[in-house]
């Protein structure tokens, strides 16, 4: 039995040049639908890594009540000192909370592809804020000075929008800023950010509410101590979230809307290439069927002519899967991608195909391949030998 | 006509085979009705603005307010007919799921520059004399069964009272229709005196301003000495057209263009080979039949049209059964995009695809048909 069907499934392999034109139709049919939907998870991929890096479970994130996104949250001077009073929240070495109270604007640069403006985020952090984001780092430049109209821009922003580099100046609110570092923060949300110091960006933007306070507690288990301070005290309105929960219900919409394009588009494919394959492969039983009549004749069993049909729909399958991942990573992997998040700013994510997505992609493409296979695999089996015969 | 009987055998000769390809093409046009249908949806509230009309912003950025006091220098410039304001207020009803596009605005300002939204009289009067009054689109009105005389209150994301609580208590005196552009029915309006002397900061500002111009050519002249009145000011403006404002704001979200084009592009690529691998198969089998008919008497050219006709009646069949599923599942798709109907362009584009198809896929076999050497073809 073995012995029958690798010689069936190799004399099979062999003839396929002489089908290239139909085998094509398989190969190129898998491997359009697997480069779609390798280069569509890719974006899922990287906007929910993105997203993920953001948070911390031992740091946590205060908006007023009812305030979905930073951008809509006001908080008053008096509340920012009681929220960071609270306990629960971690005190550096000269007995400080480790905290951050902060604002956010938005400012409109040119994209660099499009030169169309897009909404970037202005972010004034506290004194604190370093020591609350030890992920924080220069990369060049230097850190901004307190009281003095400077921007460190996020290295993802740098490579997205123009007229962010270091030493250009940036105009809001009739206020001249200069951006003197830049810096990486593992490629999180942050990093499509600008920052600059908390006091200078308020009184540029003539507000005296924050918008948010970011807080480093003890430990991730201090967080249910610090919510019901905070949540029972009469003189807050606040919402107190987990770092990484708050960044996960930011990017609910866009990953919704993302898996439903790579599911949605990549499934509707996948039928397409499912049929593709199937005429493919009937038409290789046709072509072959007074070939697998003469060897059912001479004694070759049905289980042998299945599995050689079988090897060959998979075996063209993974050839388009391969091909199909290869040219999604080649095309998009470490690409960079902006959209608008919730903030009502852009999002800068890179696409990563993982080893992975490859993987799973190619697993698509056989599912495809047996799918296509099984029924002209069944059909090659069931063909009566003696009226195969006589047709030739 | 005659030779249809003729055409209709010959694409069922191969049943199987014709089945697949026809489903495949039909996959292919019901993802190009679909994502084309997307694509243009987005891009008809483009298409469909106003060039009447510009929008005034902060040159800081959308979400920045603008002071009151400029509506009053816009108004005085010259080329400027009308003058409106709008704010954004960022509610959601009962639940942040239910998110509501409101717009506090001045009604006989606002009413007056977009003349496509359809209220009667009457209920103008009533928005204008009633404090707490609001006007909502006939979509909205549908979507949450609200009337005339219902009181609704609303919870504001951003806008708080002095005392600290954001809910905002409305009522309805008003239902505005727009009978050119149904997916606009679904804004809420009321009036801005309710909305700044309510709110505990930011009074005196608006979101933005929406000029019109007295003649459409002198747009762009009107937008620069806007935007030169308020140069150097803390409150530096942008003035663009309608159309350029909702162009830069789709920019904002994506190139939706580009990914649907690259998308639809790979799929056609693949559809190329499927149908036309199909088309060559088929003419290669029926090479003694093709010589038969040629022998009776049919021409070259009859053999070419015959083929090609054959490969048209596939896509032509496939593309409108693939395009017939998408305008029935296009409706599906309202709460992400906002559009009713799959728009008719769509589906005229996709007719032209299909058409474009089959003359690819059928040229080459219909040009071998042509060819065919009656002697050889009936002796192989």
């Amino acid at each position: 039995m073995f012995k029958q069907t690798t010689a069936i499934t190799a004399m099979n392999l062999r003839s396929i040049p002489q089908r290239v034109g139909t085998s094509w139709v398989i190969v190129i049919g898998i491997a359009v639908t697997v480069a779609v939907l390798v280069s569509v998870l890719a974006m899922v991929d990287g906007f929910s890594k993105t997203l993920a890096n953001t948070g911390r479970a031992d740091r946590a994130i205060v908006l007023r009540g009812g305030s979905v996104a930073e951008l809509s949250s006001t908080i008053s001077r008096d509340n920012t000192i009681t929220i960071m009073d609270a306990p629960g929240v971690k005190k550096d070495a000269d007995g400080k909370p480790i905290a951050s109270a902060e604002m956010v604007a938005v400012v409109a640069l040119p994209q660099r592809r499009t030169g169309t403006a897009a909404n970037v985020t202005v972010r004034g952090i506290g004194a604190k804020a370093l020591e609350l984001r030890p992920e924080i780092h220069i990369v060049a430049g230097r850190m901004f000075q307190p009281a003095v109209r400077e921007l460190i821009v996020g290295h993802s922003a740098v490579t997205q929008f123009k007229g962010v580099d270091i030493g250009s100046h940036i105009t809001f609110r009739n206020t001249d800023w200069t951006v003197v570092g830049e810096f990486e923060s593992g490629g999180d949300a942050h990093e499509s950010e600008l920052m600059g110091d908390i006091e200078t960006v308020l009184s540029a933007f003539r507000r005296n509410l924050f918008q948010s306070v970011t807080v480093m507690l003890d430990s991730p288990a201090a967080f249910a101590q610090f919510k019901d301070k905070l949540t029972t005290d009469p003189t807050l309105t606040v919402d107190v979230k987990r770092e990484p929960d708050y960044y996960a219900e930011q990017s609910k919409q866009l990953n919704k809307l993302l898996n439903f394009l790579a599911f949605g588009v990549g499934g509707i494919m996948a039928i397409g290439a499912i049929f593709g394959a199937l005429n493919t492969m009937y038409s290789a039983v046709s072509a072959r069927s007074l070939e697998i009549a003469t060897l059912r004749a001479i004694g070759f069993g049905a289980g042998a002519v299945v599995v050689s049909v079988f090897v060959e729909a998979l075996l063209l399958s993974l050839v388009g899967g391969l091909i199909g991942a290869a040219a999604a990573w080649l095309f998009f992997n470490g690409n960079t991608v902006n959209t608008l998040g919730a903030n009502f700013t852009q999002v800068v994510f890179h696409l990563t195909v993982t080893p992975h997505l490859l993987i799973s992609g190619i697993i698509w493409a056989c599912f495809i391949g047996v799918l296509g296979g099984l029924f002209p695999a069944i059909r090659a089996a069931r063909l009566p030998v003696a009226t195969a015969l006589r047709a030739a | 006509m005659k030779y249809f009987p003729l055409l209709w055998a010959a694409l069922w000769r191969k049943k199987a085979r014709t089945i697949f390809t026809l489903l495949s093409i039909l996959v292919a046009f019901l993802l190009f009705g679909m994502l084309q249908g997307v694509n243009s949806a987005f891009n008809q509230a483009v298409e469909k603005a106003n060039v009447n009309r510009l929008i005034t912003t902060s040159s800081i950025a959308l979400t920045e307010n603008l002071p009151y006091a400029d509506m009053a220098q816009i108004e005085a410039l010259p080329g400027v007919a009308n003058v409106a304001h709008a704010s954004w207020f960022g509610p959601y009803y009962q639940d942040p799921k239910n998110f509501i596009f409101t717009f506090p605005v001045e009604p006989d300002r606002y009413f007056l520059v977009y003349p496509e939204l359809i209220l009667p009289k009457d209920q103008l009067e009533a928005f204008e004399h009633t404090r707490t009054g609001a006007v909502i689109g006939a979509d909205l009105a549908r979507k949450y069964g609200w009337k005339i005389g219902d009181r609704v209150p609303l919870h504001s994301t951003i806008w708080t009272k002095p005392d600290g609580t954001s809910d905002w208590n409305f009522d309805v005196v008003g239902i505005y229709q727009v009978p050119s552009d149904r997916a606009q029915e679904s804004a809420f309006f009321f009036n801005y005196k309710y909305f700044d002397e309510g709110r505990s900061f930011g009074k005196g500002t608006v979101g933005w301003y929406i000029i019109q111009v007295k003649d459409p050519t002198q747009s762009a002249q009107v937008a620069a000495t806007v935007d030169k009145l308020f140069a150097n000011s803390t409150d530096e403006t942008k003035t663009e057209t309608e159309k350029e404002f909702q162009q830069a704001f789709l920019k904002q979200i994506g190139d939706i263009n580009m990914i649907v084009t690259y998308i639809l592009f790979a799929v056609f690529f693949a559809l190329l080979f499927a149908t036309g691998s199909t088309m060559m198969q088929s003419v290669r089998e029926r090479v003694p039949e093709l010589a038969v008919l040629k022998t009776l008497g049919f021409s070259d050219t009859a053999m070419l049209t015959l083929v090609l006709c054959e490969s048209t009646l596939l896509c032509l069949l496939a593309a409108a059964l693939g395009l017939l599923i998408a305008w029935a599942l296009f409706p599906g798709l309202k709460d992400v995009i906002g559009v009713v109907k799959l728009p008719a362009p769509v589906i005229v584009e996709g007719i032209v695809v299909a058409l474009l198809l089959a003359f690819v896929t059928g040229i080459v076999p219909a040009w071998r048909a042509k060819r065919l050497d009656i002697v050889e073809a009936l002796r192989g």
